[in-house]
């Protein structure tokens, strides 16, 4: 390895600092290809991750920097995996066999980028397999992908560590011993398996984003890790959902300060400040979501995001292209015949037509009893009963909705309603 | 590495299927049973006899008690299985898709212990909860 040292130790920086930031930027990325390297074993190629980053901290001050860092790193870490394994040989026979068949097979390891890449993606597509509990699916894509600790994605959750790690034990006890393999699906799969993959990926951004409060000091911030996922996924893997995705989370982000009050309330759509809402985060989006449609082969995500494109180009609530976002919804029903989807298409309607017009299509969807018990949707029709001057009507959804809501900033939101409902003249 | 399909199906639908449709899912059972002969996966498969014939054992305090039916009676019933050989879950997946049940009731696969194998992918041998910390 003397070979690939590098006697410039770069400026005065301090060695130390040097490792701790290529940590943060490469310590996933060796991660995922320490596990390929030792045959799909995470917890051996964790230990060696930190093997290898331990001997970084002894060896780099002394001898310099490597010049390149991350295959350094990759060797060392083998090289102490086969090390460790060798020195449990002595209790476990077995163990000496695997030690010596992944010093033969796999060497020089390769380190080329496009292969690193791969390594990336199958971590990715390994942690969101659809075999393993979509739970631990969420839990194994922070852990391993994302690098957060088993206490921060407590935290995250509000949950024990106890609780996370027997999780992550479970689950790669699964991958292990069901044999889930270390790859990137074949394109026949792509789409179902992307699909998973893309679902965790919101479930993170929604967790981050829904959850503001409680001891926000010790929780992770979910949604940036959703986007630095999104990112990733799009750079390694530009499918057009992939993008759809990034980019209705970056839009939903664009408007994250805005949709608070000063004193915490939630500010609708409608009354949020549009002077506070990121403009970069937009632009980046509408980009995300051109590239998305010119491929033909976007789905819901790149719908979604169309739509929360059309809201932030209006300058002014009035301005919303509610003609352009009803044809949007007509087309995300198409994809995704959901209920939820019908009431936001009901909601568009009578914005572009009036209330009148959007009341009996959210009544036939209570009729049918999909969303008689979401507060969504009881909110919703009151809300039409209010701007149709029916208060009687508005006043008895919104009591519906309340009665059916448990998050404080939402009953809260609900209440404000029915106060300023009551105190006008009928 | 070896599976085993678990085939569970509702026997009353099963039941009620008109001739030409019972004819229709054994033949798909036979091409299928044929087509994994044909690429290797076949190890062993087998169709079991109805529920009713079931008969359940236990002992408990040296005591041995026999009791008739399955060992949970649920709405779909453990009909036949497959044990077949594939490199990884994903191959095996993709075998028990085609199982023809898989259209009318659950297929459970499940990664067989081979006791004879010492060469297994490697483990790291202390796998607690503190080394996911």
């Amino acid at each position: 390895m003397a070979a690939e040292q590098s006697s410039a130790t770069p400026g005065s920086e301090d060695p130390r600092d040097l490792i701790a930031s290529i940590y943060r930027a490469e310590s996933r990325r060796v991660l995922a290809t320490l596990i390929r390297l030792l045959n799909g074993n995470f917890d051996l190629a964790e230990e060696a991750l930190h093997d290898a980053f331990a001997a970084a901290v002894e060896q780099w001050p002394r001898d310099g920097v490597p010049t390149n860092p991350r295959s350094w790193l990759v060797s060392t870490g083998r090289f102490r995996a086969i090390d460790t394994l060798r020195r449990r040989a002595r209790f476990d026979e077995s163990l000496a066999t695997i030690a010596r068949e992944l010093e033969e097979s796999a060497s020089p390891p390769s380190t080329r980028d496009d292969e690193l890449e791969d390594d990336r993606l199958r971590l990715i597509f390994t942690c969101c397999h659809p075999a393993l509990p979509p739970d631990a699916q969420v839990a194994l894509t922070l852990r391993e992908v994302c690098g957060l600790t088993t206490e921060e994605i407590a935290h995250a959750f509000f949950s024990t560590p106890s609780t996370i790690a027997q999780r992550i034990v479970r689950v790669k006890a699964k991958i292990r011993d069901a044999r889930i393999p270390y790859e990137v699906p074949p394109r026949a799969q792509l789409a179902e398996r992307l699909a998973v993959v893309l679902h965790v990926i919101y479930l993170v951004f929604n967790e981050g984003y829904l959850a503001s409060g409680g001891d926000s000091m010790l929780r992770p911030d979910l949604s940036a890790e959703a986007i630095r996922l999104g990112r990733l996924l799009v750079e390694i893997m530009p499918e057009a959902e992939a993008m759809g995705l990034l980019a209705l989370m970056l839009l939903h982000e664009s408007r994250r300060t805005a949709r608070t009050s000063a004193a915490g309330e939630l500010v609708l759509l409608e009354q949020q400040d549009r002077w506070r809402w990121d403009r970069h985060l937009i632009a980046e989006a509408g980009a995300l979501i051109e590239r998305a449609l010119a491929s033909r082969a976007f789905g819901p995500y790149t719908l979604q995001a169309a739509i929360a494109a059309v809201h932030a180009e209006a300058a002014t609530p009035e301005e919303t292209d509610w003609a352009q976002i009803v044809i949007l919804y007509d087309l995300l029903l198409r994809a995704d015949p959901a209920p939820v989807i019908e009431l936001n298409r009901a909601a568009a309607i009578a914005m572009r037509d009036g209330p009148e017009k959007g009341l009996p299509l959210i009544d036939a969807i209570l009729a049918r009893g999909d969303l008689r018990d979401y507060h969504v949707a009881h909110a919703a029709r009151a809300d039409l009963y209010r701007r149709a001057g029916r208060m009687a009507d508005a006043v008895a959804s919104y009591e519906r909705a309340l009665a059916l809501t448990t998050q404080g900033a939402e009953r809260r939101f609900i209440e404000r309603r029915l106060a300023e409902l009551r105190d006008q003249p009928r | 590495m070896r599976y085993v399909c678990l085939i569970y199906d509702d026997e009353k639908k099963l039941g009620t299927m008109s001739k030409e449709e019972a004819n229709g899912f054994m033949g798909a059972y036979f091409q299928f049973t044929e087509d994994i002969k044909k690429s290797g996966n076949y190890v062993a498969g087998e169709a079991l006899q109805p529920v009713q014939s079931a008969t359940s054992l236990r002992s408990r305090a040296g005591k041995l008690s026999t009791t008739d039916g399955p060992f949970i009676e649920t709405k779909e019933q453990l009909g036949g299985f497959y044990l077949i050989e594939a490199r990884d879950l994903n191959e095996a997946l993709q075998i028990a898709g085609r199982i023809p049940s898989v259209k009318t009731g659950t297929i459970e696969v499940r990664p067989v212990v081979d006791f004879s194998a010492q060469k297994e992918a490697p483990r790291a041998g202390r796998e607690t909860a503190a080394t996911t910390a």
